[in-house]
């Protein structure tokens, strides 16, 4: 390969599909000088569970093949990874989770076949928190995700891994799941664009369940242009997905130059309350004036109900992955305990040696809020919530196009601070939950540095409203260069 | 604590889990923990509010009750720790 080709891992999506298209350079040049990337610079970031070097290969010959006959799709030869809770036909799928460690799935999730269809090269699976629950991708059974900005740090979770591959530049793009701020949290940690679309909008087939109802698919990626052009081979109807929605996909790539003018944002009251670092509020700040800049106006609104967000999650999330995890028994996939006595002994052995202690704290949790007795106070009385903050955020858009605020209280912490305290790790997803709670749209981009670490600024819409966030998020970055700047280590 | 060692023991059990006895006081304190959070929901005001099983305050489509996919036992089997003649094997349930 030749000289000029060496920082092909700085490109981003939209750079490296015009250099094809130009013949600057091969999909498979463009494969190999990743992976070596990730084998060199990247092994320290422990961002992979598996490497599937040998079939992104084949896959790039196919690339290279189709680009020499003129038939490019819209993500031919383009390098992504994927978060390695997406099943993958043939390529072991574990979720970070022991008792999935030998786990092979017999068919793709939707989102891989769909990136797959379009031409992307899949390079390896991402880690992450066990079974995506998590806010710091410590929870891994492979053990943490190191935070590409400061080693001792985490990078946010549960897809850590994807953005912590994205932020060191070994990937252009990751995918991700996001079930209380799974996506933009670690996004905002580590200075990356994540996005997570409106439930329904990305079809939830073959990812394995965590929250049933809270659950979507996104990407992580280093820019909103990207975001916008995974997301529109990603996004629409599936057949398989009972709660897929049938709403038509827009053409999101046309919609990122769309005039801000005349946007009404809103900025929340209580995000400003209390608990936000002083820096990180001052960037955010800094970000919504660069919006108004643009022509938008603000106007200040109220999610009431905010500070209830995180105990109705911690109801309902662990409610739904009681449910969920009932499938890992040791019988059909997965670990299963040696030399049972009997049925009993085979599923509580097995299922207490496969799980890691939050996934079990978060299912005794969920046990007990739906047992005879506590259902009514702890399950209905926090479905009932949900729908009092699912109001307030339609009250909100009454008033306004979208929500503009922090995604996260802090920039990234060390790994283990908050690991001893469940209530102190989950507060983290404060700003986030809110959006899976209401089923609306939510994307992150970087900011600023707080104390030389990237913080996001969230923005939140109205159900199917993602053209308005990857407007605003590109225009931003058309201002600004804070999703340029690459953590040092891997510049 | 909110939560005693014997109410979590029962938890356990329908969870199908078990809990090695030097992390039982670790479990029942962070469990207690928990319970204590998510209680603060019990004072808010939610008298004639429609419980929200859907976040798009939806329906979930139904479909034909038919077969879609092609027969892989082989393949999915392949998953399984112990199976024979295209069954699953668990330890003896009947006498």
């Amino acid at each position: 390969m030749s000289q000029e080709h060496d920082a092909l891992h700085t490109r981003t999506l939209c750079e490296l599909r015009q250099g094809l298209a130009d013949g600057e350079f091969s999909a498979t040049e463009l494969t190999e000088a990743l992976l070596a990337r990730i084998a060199g610079a990247g092994e320290v970031l422990n961002a992979f569970i598996t490497m599937t070097g040998e079939q992104a290969l084949a896959t790039a010959a196919d690339a290279d093949k189709a680009i020499a006959n003129g038939d490019m799709k819209p993500l031919t030869g383009l390098p992504l990874v994927h978060k390695d809770l997406f099943c993958t036909r043939d390529v072991l799928t574990t979720c970070g989770s022991h008792i999935l460690d030998t786990f092979v799935s017999p068919y793709d999730a939707a989102v891989v076949e769909r990136l797959g269809a379009a031409g992307a090269v899949m390079l390896g699976k991402t880690n992450m928190d066990e079974f995506a629950m998590g806010s710091s991708t410590e929870t891994s059974y492979f053990g943490a995700v190191k935070n590409p900005w400061d080693l001792s740090l985490s990078p946010g979770g549960s897809s850590g891994g994807s953005a912590a591959a994205v932020a060191a530049r070994l990937v252009p793009a990751a995918t991700g799941t996001d079930t209380g701020g799974s996506i933009r949290q670690p996004a905002a940690l580590t200075g990356t664009t994540g996005i997570k679309p409106t439930y329904g909008r990305v079809s939830r087939y073959g990812m394995v369940a965590f929250a049933s109802s809270l659950d979507q698919a996104g990407v992580i990626t280093r820019s909103a242009e990207d975001a916008a052009l995974l997301l529109g081979v990603m996004a629409g109807f599936d057949p398989r997905d009972s709660t897929s929605s049938e709403e038509p996909v827009p053409d999101y790539l046309a919609a990122l130059s769309r005039p801000l003018k005349g946007l009404r944002i809103g900025i929340v009251r209580e995000h400003f309350d209390e608990g936000l670092d002083a820096d990180n509020e001052d960037l955010v700040r800094a970000a919504i004036a660069v919006l108004e800049q643009q022509g938008a106006t603000t106007v200040e609104v109220s999610l009431p109900n905010l500070d209830l967000s995180v105990p109705t999650y911690y109801v309902v999330a662990p409610a739904e992955c009681s449910s969920n995890m009932s499938r890992f028994d040791g019988v059909r996939f997965g670990h299963r305990a040696d030399n049972p006595v009997d049925l009993m002994d085979l599923y509580c052995r097995t299922r207490s040696e496969g799980f890691g202690t939050e996934v079990k704290r978060r299912i005794m949790t969920g046990t007990y809020v739906l047992s005879a007795g506590y259902y009514d106070a702890y399950y209905l009385q926090a479905q009932k919530v949900r729908q009092l903050i699912s109001q307030d955020f339609k009250a909100a858009f009454e008033q306004v196009d979208v929500i503009a605020g922090p995604t996260t209280p802090t920039p990234a912490f060390a790994l283990g601070d908050k690991m001893d305290d469940p209530i102190t790790m989950y507060l983290n997803d404060i700003y986030t939950i809110g959006a899976n709670l209401a089923g609306l749209p939510g994307i992150s981009v970087p900011c600023g540095l707080v104390g030389g670490l990237p913080v996001g600024l969230q923005l939140v819409g109205p159900h199917f409203a993602e053209e308005t966030l990857l407007a605003c998020a590109h225009q931003y970055q058309q201002l600004t260069d804070w999703h340029r700047i690459v953590p040092g280590d891997f510049a | 604590m909110s939560l005693s060692k014997d109410q979590v023991k029962d938890i356990a059990t329908l969870a199908r889990l078990t809990i090695a006895a030097d992390e039982m006081d670790d479990v029942v304190d962070k469990l207690s923990r928990i319970v204590d959070f998510v209680d603060q929901l019990q004072a808010a005001p939610t008298d004639g509010v429609v419980p929200m099983a859907h976040p798009l305050n939806t329906c979930q489509r139904l479909r034909p009750d038919t077969v879609t996919e092609s027969n892989e036992r082989e393949r999915i089997q392949a998953n399984a720790s112990a199976v024979q003649d295209g069954l699953y094997l668990v330890p003896k349930v009947l006498d």
